[in-house]
This record gives structure tokens, C-alpha cells and sequence, in this order.
């Protein structure tokens, strides 16, 4: 008997019949030629969140994204004219990296008036125009205004920067399309204390999206984070989420949160009870406006007991927005078949007084304890599914989003592989 | 955007190592030490080595140091968390915070983090978590 209302279909999974209820096919996780596949049909294809407006705060602000996916490396810049645009990080003349420091396979970042190529000079204004070429006289009918940089799309949704390597994409506003629509309002412009944690992480990026798109583990696997009473009655319980929705390729589940703040304090360990904040974030929501109406993407059950939503919007950007007025990022850029980046942010309303900083600096804590727990089973999960002993396995109605992820990766290389058979 | 990982444990490593090797160092560890703290937590001074400016060495410190002296540490500290945040509301972020109300602010963020260890694993270490690391990169200033 389910706690939270499901669809008349009996189950959310159901709901879209597009779904299947088949055991998922995981060779899509270990295999080296599917993972090639992914690369072209996925993240040459898709628009890729890279970062916030903040990051660019002044006119000349840069930094460079490194994906190793698409094996280029991108710079994103506020120009003169305050517009940020994203450019390839190379270098007309002989194709060296424009922008980098010591490392070249490291990201960078900074404010600067015009890019200089270490090598011979060659500059760009920060619109990517070709302003110096060093003894000019040397070349042979050089015309300056077609050695620009080159050009990536690039469009900000709700301050999140996205690209796309796509020169054809459609806009990124057709691309989040409903899904992103909800959200639209929401204060994230207000939440600029970030916290920004980053690892490379042993399994398939698909991995740690399953981890991180379903909360059924949550009573087992951080069972140990919760005082004794506790865990133990959420394990027996078990996780239901409140409401799911499905926008292909895009996918969300909203959850309960019933400890900001807990009924019992007994519920809770000690330092939570002194700093009235956890894994949930402060118990109190900050003062700004736009958190009293949530945007109608937000809690979109309208559930009393509501904690936190969990957007994922394909291929490797999730976002959380937590009942307490603060939100997360999750970013995967993967590496190889078998490894990646992940990347996480927290963002919070900056704090004004020690007391509130603390309290970001519990979530932050608490949220790193979880993150190292989640990660190194997935280290566990990618050597187990190598072998390939066992390539499919059954998901449950909590673990919808999964199957829209595994799903979509297929769909979208099904359809690259289908194209490119045509031509 | 972030800062490399790299490049922030280079950062670290001159004060850490510096402190040890200079010899000036030991001759003033003879002097009667600075206090660190305001006067009013006096008593956490045996603690001050907690005080510590970024997530990477507060980390550092936990993983290096016994389930003992983190008992100790969150003994003497933990009680005064309270008292602690109520001192510092008169001391507002967003504007220069003097040294010893800045260094209780930087002790009680090492109290959070060794909570974890003492309220919940008994072990420094995460359980479970391996040879996994997650860095924080990008950390809030104040």
C-alpha cells in the first residue's frame, strides 16, 4: 500500500507508456564501442551546462572548460558588450591552446582585456575577432577577419550557462522545454555562496546519474547517518517518492523531507540540534522573495511534507532544489567508459552572521560524508558489471528516472548510428 | 573555474612544512603563545590547531588525527557552540571580521566537521567510502 498517492496506472513507470518495464540492459555502462558512440551521438549533440553567470561577473571574465568527452577544451567569456560567448580554446594560427596556464589539461580561470596566444602572439578580442597576427607582413594574403576564434553555441537559462557543439542545435529554451519551464523564477540569482566539490570517480557517468536520480538506497546505504531509532525505521519504511514526471529526455522525482526540521529532536544527532541545519540544509528558510510561491514546476504535488526535488535533465546535469531555500548542482563529464568527473555545488543565500555560515557548513559536511559513500559503490558497481556475467537487471517504480536515462543514451545513439547509416 | 586541485595542495604546503622547519618558530613556541582566540573561549586554546583556513587542511587534520583527540577536541568545543554563535552575531560576514572572532568562526567549522567522526562513525574515515576522495575546490570566503 503505497504512503503517497501513485498514478491510475499503478505505478508511476506506467504512467508513459513509452517506458519499458524490462530489466535494463547495463552493457550500455562497460562497453568501449557503445561509449564511443555515446560521445558523438550524445555530447556533440546535447547541450551541456558548464557553469553560472556569476562565475562571469565583469566584463573580461573567463574560464575554460576542459571536455575530455568531445576531446576540445572551450573558453567562456563576458565580452565588451556584457554578452558571454563560448569559443573553441585554440588557436588559428597552428593550433595551440589559447587559453591555459602551467597545465595544459587543466581549466582556468581569470579576467583579462584580449586573449594572447603564448606561442607567436596572435591576440583575439573577447567577442573572439583576430586583432594582432605578430609580423603580418610575413603571411600570405591573410585577411585577419576570417581567422576568428571559433565559435561555440552558447545560451544562459536561469544564469546556468549551457553549450552545445552543435552548430545546428535548436535553441536551449526548445531543448529544456517544459521541464525547464517549471523551474523558471525560481531565486536562484540569490543563492551565490557556493561550495564546489570535484572527483574523478571509477565508473561509467551513467552510474553516478543512477545513484543520484533515485532515493530508494537512501535508508540502506546511509543507514549509518542516522541516529539508531531513526535508521532503523526508515529502512523498515523504506523510500517512496512523492511525484515523478517524465519530460523526454528530461525526468524528476520530488521527495519528502521530514527533517528541516525534524518532528523529534532526538530524531537528529547533536551538532544538527545546536546549529538547527542538516543534510536537508538550515531548518529555516533564508529571507528573500520568490521561496513563498514556488515556481509550478516546484513540488509539483503541492505536498505538505515536501523536501526536495531532484531534476535531471539529460545527459549529465541534475539539479535539487531543497524545501529550505537552497539548491545543487551535479555535473558528470566523462573520461573514459569507465570513469569521470563528477562535480557538485552547493548554493546558498550568502550567509550574514557565523551562525547561518555554519549551517551551510553542516549541509556541505553531511553532504560530502554521503557523496564519498555513493561514489565508491559505484567504483563497486563498474567492476562487477565488467565481466558482463550479468548484463541485465530489474529496476522498481522508485527507480524511474533510471530507465529514462538508459533509455534516452539508447534512443539518442540509436538515432546517430541510424543516421549515419542513411547518408 | 575551480581552483585546481593541484594547485590549492601546493598552496598548503608552505605553511604546514614552513612551520615545522623554521627554527624561529621553535624559539618562539618557548615564548608565552599569542592567543588565538578571544578571551571569552580562552579555554579552546588547547584546541587552536583546529583553526584552519580551508575544508582541504580542516579534512587533513581529521583523517591525521586519533578517534582520541577528536573526542577530546568535540568534548571541550561542542558545549560552547552555542555560546559560540551568539558571541559572533555581533560580528557580521560581509565585512572584515577581526583575527580571534574569525579564528572561533574557523574552529567551530573544524567542530562540524569532526562531529561526523565522533557523533556517527567512531573512525576518522567515512565507511565504505575506500580510496574515494571529493574535494572541495570552490569554498565560500568570509
Amino acid at each position: 500500500m503505497p504512503h503517497f498517492p501513485k498514478p491510475a496506472e499503478g505505478s508511476w513507470t506506467e504512467h508513459w507508456p513509452e517506458i519499458s518495464l524490462a530489466p535494463v540492459d547495463y552493457s550500455d555502462s562497460v562497453d568501449p564501442a557503445y561509449y564511443e558512440l555515446e560521445r558523438e551521438a550524445i555530447f556533440k549533440r546535447t547541450w551541456l551546462m558548464v557553469g553560472r553567470v556569476e562565475q562571469l561577473p565583469r566584463v573580461g571574465s573567463y574560464f575554460t572548460r576542459e571536455l575530455q568527452v568531445a576531446d576540445t577544451s572551450v573558453i567562456l567569456v563576458r565580452g565588451k558588450d556584457k554578452q558571454i560567448r563560448a569559443f573553441y580554446n585554440i588557436c588559428r594560427h597552428r593550433g595551440n591552446k589559447l587559453v591555459w596556464n602551467d597545465y595544459p589539461a587543466e581549466e582556468v580561470s581569470g579576467t583579462c582585456r584580449t586573449f594572447t596566444c603564448k606561442y607567436h602572439a596572435w591576440r583575439y578580442e573577447l567577442d573572439g575577432r583576430l586583432a594582432f597576427v605578430q609580423q603580418e607582413g610575413e603571411f600570405f594574403g591573410l585577411d585577419k577577419s576570417e581567422y576568428g576564434l571559433k565559435p561555440v553555441s552558447c545560451e544562459a537559462w536561469q544564469g546556468f550557462i549551457f553549450i552545445n557543439l552543435d552548430p545546428s542545435a535548436a535553441p536551449l529554451v526548445d531543448y529544456l522545454g517544459e521541464m525547464g519551464k517549471g523551474l523558471e523564477g525560481y531565486p536562484f540569482h540569490e543563492m551565490t555562496e557556493v561550495f564546489t566539490y570535484k572527483a574523478e570517480v571509477g565508473a561509467n557517468w551513467k552510474l553516478f546519474i543512477d545513484a543520484f536520480a533515485e532515493f530508494y538506497h537512501a535508508p540502506i546505504l546511509h543507514m549509518k547517518q542516522a541516529v539508531k531509532d531513526e535508521a532503523d525505521k526508515l529502512a523498515a519504511v523504506g523510500f517512496e517518492g512523492l511525484h515523478y514526471d517524465l519530460k523526454y529526455p528530461h525526468s524528476m522525482v520530488s521527495s519528502w523531507g521530514g527533517m528541516s526540521p525534524p518532528k523529534d529532536l532526538n530524531m537528529v544527532k547533536p551538532i544538527e540540534r545546536v546549529l538547527r541545519a542538516g543534510l536537508f540544509g538550515p531548518w529555516q528558510r533564508p529571507n528573500i522573495s520568490g521561496l513563498d510561491e514556488l515556481p509550478p514546476g516546484l513540488n509539483p504535488s503541492r505536498h505538505p511534507k515536501w523536501g526536495v526535488d531532484s531534476f535531471h535533465f539529460f545527459p549529465n546535469f541534475m539539479l535539487l532544489c531543497w524545501a529550505p531555500g537552497w539548491y545543487l548542482t551535479y555535473s558528470y563529464w566523462p573520461t573514459a567508459v569507465d570513469s569521470h568527473i563528477f562535480e557538485s555545488s552547493l548554493y546558498f543565500v550568502p550567509a550574514k552572521t557565523a551562525a547561518e555560515r555554519l549551517q551551510h557548513e553542516l549541509a556541505a559536511v553531511t553532504f560530502k560524508e554521503y557523496g564519498l559513500q555513493d561514489a565508491n559503490t559505484l567504483e563497486a558497481t563498474q567492476r562487477s558489471l565488467k565481466g558482463r556475467v550479468i548484463t541485465e537487471f530489474p529496476l522498481c517504480d522508485q527507480e524511474l528516472l533510471l530507465r529514462a536515462l538508459h533509455q534516452a543514451s539508447r534512443d539518442y545513439v540509436k538515432e546517430y548510428t541510424d543516421g549515419t547509416a542513411a547518408r | 573555474m575551480a581552483l585546481r586541485p593541484a594547485e590549492s595542495a601546493e598552496a598548503l604546503q608552505p605553511a604546514e612544512s614552513g612551520e615545522a622547519l623554521q627554527p624561529a618558530d621553535s624559539a618562539e613556541a618557548l615564548q608565552p603563545a599569542e592567543a588565538l582566540l578571544p578571551a571569552e573561549f580562552a579555554d579552546l586554546e588547547p584546541f587552536s590547531d583546529w583553526v584552519l583556513e580551508t575544508e582541504r587542511e580542516r579534512y587533513a587534520k581529521r583523517l591525521a588525527t586519533s578517534m582520541d583527540q577528536m573526542q577530546a577536541f568535540y568534548d571541550a568545543a561542542f558545549p560552547r557552540l552555542a555560546e559560540a554563535n551568539s558571541y559572533l552575531e555581533d560580528y557580521p560576514l560581509g565585512q572584515p571580521i577581526p583575527k580571534p572572532q574569525r579564528n572561533l568562526l574557523l574552529l567551530m567549522m573544524s567542530l562540524v566537521l569532526v562531529s561526523f567522526p565522533v557523533e556517527v562513525w567512531q573512525q576518522p574515515r567515512v565507511p565504505d567510502s575506500g580510496a574515494t576522495y571529493l574535494d572541495l575546490v570552490v569554498e565560500p570566503k568570509f
